[in-house]
């Protein structure tokens, strides 16, 4: 389920950063051109940016610690941004963070702006800091991200283990916006990336109108919780959003 | 499944300060550096909400995130470290007699009960709301609803599966079992004694909790 044709499309080169605003009923893909990116995410309600992606909200609604098709993206308003409508790789992240400055300095050395230009080390925290303030947030909105293309597994004591190889050339998930939602993304190194080398991954944004939502919808039905998650969703979009009903469901 | 309990050698009667929490309110302090403190699930089962801040930069806070990343390990125990959104160690947990908690979970809040349980239960009482009332009631702290992210679940047992599935077990916690943090810096303790009527974890009992605090010269 591709969406219709496509509105814009663009190349984001690894380790750079990019915000934007989907309005309801609008379809984004992600796909992961080379193989091994990482797109770190967080999502706003941009007419009241207090209502933020909540992935502990997102995880226990939905009993899960993976993201993948038919999972939905909560806000801590028992909202849901966008519902993950296909996915081929299988596994995404929302629970390791993103990468600080500290970080890739310790694990790949820091490469400044003077010498290596827009080749330098950017890393997750601050492209989020520098997304953010765009729209008047700051340090304090920060929150835990989805980490799309990275997978982390829990062994049963707990120990994580990030998996390199979770995300081949040309994986894709398609996420169709069920609420108008302004997006951060960047696309430096998942926190947990152990490679030699400053993994510097492109991602190809793709911007189409989504198909309406049906009345067999995969999403909606994949759990009890998501369908009171939509009816929450819907009775914001028909009374409380700024655009009225953004599309006929 | 490997646990690390470790019992602390801290005697109640020594405690600068003792306060039982009820279920439904909350507790809000600073506790200054290498201050110890005891949270004790006092019934059973019980869930202590929690957040920490810097009280010296609010924004620098508690990340669920940063401390299981940089633990390697997504439960919290005897040991773990509790870091911040700077990558600063806010506190440890110096002992532990149940052996697990949780950092995945987050607080309950009444918009995410209409999800889980029924939409009708939009007007329950929340750990949220707790953490509002905390937070609008000590405005001096400068806090808001922003600052309120991702929070431990102390005596809460949230198991995650090795094929990325989450569940909500019966807790590992009892009667007096409890947990013991040193403060590595200055900060803000914020807990909420949840409220949740609607999870079997607490058997639909929310039961209250006793916090303690000894100082650094009594070690």
């Amino acid at each position: 389920m591709s969406g219709e044709s496509a509105i814009y499309e663009t190349l984001i080169e690894g380790g750079k950063h990019w915000s934007f605003t989907m309005r309801a009923g609008m379809q984004l893909r992600l796909i992961d051109s080379n193989g091994g990116a990482n797109v770190g995410m967080l999502l706003y309600n941009p007419q009241n940016v207090l209502e933020r992606y909540n992935a502990p909200d997102t995880l226990k609604c939905q009993h899960t610690f993976k993201l993948t098709k038919g999972h939905c993206l909560y806000s801590d308003m028992g909202r849901i941004f966008c519902s993950i409508i296909d996915d081929s790789v299988g596994w995404h992240d929302t629970v390791c963070g993103t990468s600080t400055q500290r970080l890739v300095a310790e694990r790949w050395g820091e490469r400044s702006y003077q010498q290596y230009r827009n080749g330098w080390t950017q890393n997750g925290q601050d492209a989020f800091l520098v997304e953010g303030a765009k729209y008047g947030l700051g340090r304090r909105d920060l929150a835990a991200n989805v980490n799309w293309f990275g997978k982390v597994c829990a062994a049963e004591d707990g120990a994580l283990s990030f998996d390199a190889a979770n995300s081949p050339a040309g994986g894709y998930v398609d996420l169709r916006f069920e609420m108008d939602s302004l997006v951060l993304l960047h696309t430096c190194p998942h926190p947990l990336n152990m490679s030699d080398q400053y993994p510097r991954n492109p991602v190809l944004v793709r911007f189409s109108k989504a198909k309406p939502v049906g009345g067999d919808d995969f999403c909606v039905y994949s759990r009890p919780e998501n369908a009171r998650g939509f009816a929450n969703t819907e009775l914001y979009r028909l009374c409380g959003s700024e655009a009225g009903g953004g599309r006929a469901v | 499944m490997k646990t690390l309990r470790e019992e602390s050698a801290l005697l109640p009667a020594e405690a600068v300060f003792r306060q039982v929490v009820p279920a439904g309110d909350y507790w809000i302090d600073t506790l200054k550096q290498d201050q110890v403190l005891r949270i004790v699930d006092v019934e059973g089962n019980q869930s202590a909400d929690t957040l920490f801040f810097n009280a010296a930069d609010i924004a620098d806070r508690y990340s669920a995130v940063d401390t299981i990343r940089e633990q390697r390990n997504v439960y919290l125990r005897c040991g773990s470290k509790l870091l911040s959104t700077s990558g600063n160690v806010l506190a440890q947990i110096v002992a532990d007699t149940v052996g697990r908690h949780d950092t995945l979970g987050g607080a309950c809040a009444g918009e995410s009960n209409t999800v889980r349980y029924a939409l009708e239960k939009r007007t329950m009482h929340s750990c949220r709301d707790s953490f509002i009332l905390a937070v609008s009631h000590h405005d001096h702290l400068g806090l808001g609803k922003r600052d309120l992210t991702h929070n431990i679940n102390f005596f809460m047992n949230v198991p995650v599966t090795q094929d990325g599935g989450l569940s909500f077990a019966d807790g590992l916690s009892g009667p007096g079992q409890y947990v013991e943090l040193r403060a590595a810096m200055d900060i803000i303790v914020l807990i909420s004694n949840c409220p949740q009527l609607n999870n079997p974890c607490n058997a639909y009992n929310p039961t209250p909790l006793e916090v303690l605090i000894w100082n650094p010269d009594v070690r």
